[in-house]
């Protein structure tokens, strides 16, 4: 149980970390990353959540969750990355 | 104190002293680099908290390709806060409070959670029904079975994220041809990686591994051309690439519908075929995650893209 507390708040002290880093950033980029590390905090307090300690099996259902989040975040990065490249061409043109 | 404790405090505290230095660092390159350290370290959290699967996908997409798409989005520019105004001390002082209290207000709830009494979880049930599910990996029994229409959607996403990908943007210009040593490596390790995609595709019914950890390393495989100066990373072009782009939603409702009109629900597989269906959607999956995400590396339509309105296409260059 205590395993699971310690990567919970880890989690959440990495979700608020991103919080943070998006509210005081100002480019694109940076506030991208910050995004993703949001993201890793949420799926670490579910993966946390869905550990029970060593001898009891864990819980599928969160890792298939974040699992699907994993995949998602990535498109999402690509798709902001695209729209970032496209607003920097359009600011030179 | 429990000594026990000691790694994973230390997984812990390196996790945060990480995310911290990549999210303040000043220079953008840097921070990318430590992003990808914090997403390694990452996995090795998942392999501690028995998430074998995670620990794949995390490695493979979390850092590996993120980290891609990213470094080379710094090619682009846009890094620099070209007008940017830094929040006032009062506006800092406020968020830094915000957050503080914030973290506080969530790790009460995760502990309370936590230490509350246990309850009735999806897990037993998930576990009970594996026998049924066609595949005996609990985490592909979920995703492709039990709540096969969140990856159904999922995979819309991906479609919906890499056509967006390529409405917004054309491809960037290619690397120059690799020098021998890179070129040796590359001979190697192309097909070891497409080798270790099939595996992982093929053992996930049973072990950790699946079709987004496979289409992630197979799309690590057409980074690595494309790095060698392949500009089209193993993509085919024109409409073979489009039907390689929607093959895993395609077959996925295919399927889908063709068992609701066979009188069960909506992705309800029969349960004697259910093992060989997963595997078929599995398949297309792969390729589809695989194509969009190396179509994401190189940066939008590529030059053999059938355009319907080539006029349209003028303009809006011309703008």
């Amino acid at each position: 149980m205590t395993q699971a507390l310690i990567y919970a708040l880890t989690g959440a002290v990495l979700f608020m970390l991103g919080v943070r880093a998006t509210l005081l950033r100002d480019a694109l980029l940076p506030r991208l990353l910050a995004l993703n590390v949001c993201g890793a905090g949420v799926f670490l307090i579910f993966v946390s959540l869905a550990y029970r300690g060593d001898s009891l099996p864990v819980d599928p259902v969160p890792h298939a969750l974040v699992l699907t989040g994993l995949v998602v975040a990535i498109s999402a990065t690509a798709l902001a990355l695209a729209l970032n490249r496209r607003l920097r061409e359009m600011a030179d043109e | 104190m429990n000594l026990t404790l000691l790694p994973d405090l230390l997984l812990a505290g390196m996790l945060i002293g990480l995310a911290w230095a990549a999210l303040s660092s000043d220079d953008l390159r840097r921070g990318v680099v430590l992003f990808i350290a914090f997403g390694l370290l990452l996995a090795i959290v998942w392999a501690r908290l028995l998430a074998p699967d995670l620990a794949l996908a995390e490695a493979a997409i979390g850092a590996g390709l993120s980290g891609a798409l990213l470094l080379v989005a710094l090619r682009d520019g846009g890094g620099a806060d070209q007008h940017a105004t830094k929040p006032s001390t009062l506006n800092r002082w406020l968020i830094d409070l915000f957050v503080l209290v914030m973290t506080c207000l969530i790790g009460w709830v995760l502990w309370l959670t936590i230490y509350a009494e246990p309850v009735e979880r999806l897990a037993q049930l998930a576990n009970a029904m594996l026998d049924r599910s066609g595949v005996s990996n609990p985490v592909t029994a979920v995703l492709l079975n039990y709540r096969a229409y969140d990856t159904l959607l999922e995979l819309v996403v991906v479609l919906a994220a890499v056509l967006g990908v390529v409405v917004v943007g054309r491809e960037r210009r290619g690397y120059r041809e690799a020098g021998p040593v890179f070129h040796g490596l590359v001979h190697w390790l192309v097909p070891l990686l497409i080798v270790t995609a099939g595996y992982l595709l093929w053992v996930g019914a049973h072990a950790p591994g699946g079709a987004f950890q496979a289409g992630a390393t197979l799309a690590a495989a057409g980074i690595v051309l494309r790095l060698a100066g392949y500009d089209a990373a193993g993509l085919p072009d024109g409409r073979l690439l489009r039907w390689l782009l929607v093959a895993g939603t395609g077959v996925f409702l295919l399927f889908g519908l063709a068992m609701s009109f066979s009188g069960g629900g909506f992705l309800q597989y029969p349960e004697a075929w259910s093992g060989s269906l997963i595997l078929i959607i599995e398949v297309a999956a792969t390729a589809s995650i695989a194509a969009a995400l190396v179509l994401a590396y190189r940066g939008g339509r590529t030059d053999g893209w059938p355009l319907m309105d080539e006029k349209a296409e003028n303009r809006e260059v011309s703008s």
